[in-house]
């Protein structure tokens, strides 16, 4: 069943606005333009034609500030961990990470020794989804769209998820 | 020409500067006194049989009792290369920098002083590189401590804290 009804020959529709708002940022999420590694050039394969996020509405943004999701690709350095958290900041809300392959999960190769590497993008900024991977393929990170896109659908504005 | 010839070239410019040369190995260096580095550098560029025009690499050591810098020199003219190689106490570690008669030495003294703490003398610029520039310590060191936290930052894994600073 949808989650909106028509009634009468009109263009009159019916629904929640929840759902319509959950509608609506599920289908434009759009991405801060922001690689900081190896995982940037699958992300970028990934925004190309062959894989195409279009599809999904999503496209890369260059401002913080027209951007709803971030997908940090790539070894967050402790360098540019301040820089990081602050495009995240400036982003509006509501605004969504998605982590990319195992560095910015848990410090990838780095996790260990790395005294230059932080371990884990989520000590800085919440996450919403993880994608594994070394580099993960277009394939995985549109799954991981697709999973925020099922986590934007089912948020509510009276108890938050996130 | 060959290293034995390159080292008799240098040895009678400059008699006291050698302190080493081993040419049985593969790649034959020489072992050079800080004080006139500079000097025996200038003269392995100018000098037209040597015409040393390439700094192909520059890289810092940490040989534990003493700190090191090692220089791997070519020459596109005579296709002949060299090793030179400087060592310096840990404490106060400074040698002249070359990087007015190579540019390449630039920013690779930067990353020496940065990951090692060698000062090198009249570098113009002589700034951390890679690190943040308020970042303590010199991490490629052997007896580099890995701190916990970098400006509130966690630096190592929860579950290494303890096991990493142990080795030490």
């Amino acid at each position: 069943m949808a989650w909106f009804d028509i009634k009468g020959e009109g263009n009159i529709f019916f629904a929640k606005l929840n759902e319509l708002f959950n509608w609506s940022r599920g289908s434009s999420p759009w991405t801060l333009g922001f690689g900081i590694a190896c995982c940037a050039i699958e992300m970028m394969a990934t925004g190309a034609s062959h894989y195409d996020l279009d599809r999904f509405g999503m496209f890369f943004r260059p401002s913080p500030r027209q951007s709803d999701v971030m997908i940090v690709a790539g070894t967050v350095t402790i360098k540019i961990a301040p820089m990081l958290r602050r495009l995240y900041e400036q982003m509006p809300e509501p605004k969504y990470v998605i982590s990319m392959g195992s560095c910015s999960n848990c410090g990838g190769p780095y996790w260990q020794y790395g005294y230059h590497v932080l371990k884990g993008v989520d000590l800085i900024v919440p996450v919403d989804v993880y994608v594994p991977g070394c580099p993960p393929r277009p394939e995985a990170l549109i799954y991981g769209i697709l999973q925020l896109k099922e986590k934007i659908k089912n948020q509510s504005k009276v108890k938050n998820e996130k | 020409m060959n290293a034995r010839e390159i080292h008799d070239q240098i040895k009678e410019k400059f008699p006291e500067a050698i302190l080493e040369f081993n040419d049985t190995v593969q790649q034959p260096y020489l072992k050079i006194a800080p004080q006139p580095f500079y000097n025996v550098c200038q003269f392995l560029r100018d000098d037209a049989d040597l015409d040393f025009d390439y700094l192909m690499c520059l890289s810092g050591v940490d040989y534990g009792d003493l700190l090191g810098t090692v220089y791997h020199f070519y020459s596109m003219k005579h296709t002949h290369k060299i090793i030179l190689k400087v060592e310096v106490p840990r404490e106060n570690p400074a040698i002249p920098s070359i990087c007015d008669l190579w540019r390449t030495a630039d920013w690779h003294e930067r990353e020496v002083y940065d990951l090692f703490g060698i000062v090198f003398l009249n570098h113009p610029d002589l700034r951390r590189l890679l690190l943040p520039e308020d970042w303590e310590g010199y991490p490629l060191r052997k007896d580099y401590v890995t701190p916990e936290f970098f400006k509130g930052i966690p630096v190592l894994h929860s579950e290494m804290k303890s096991e990493t600073n142990e080795q030490k």
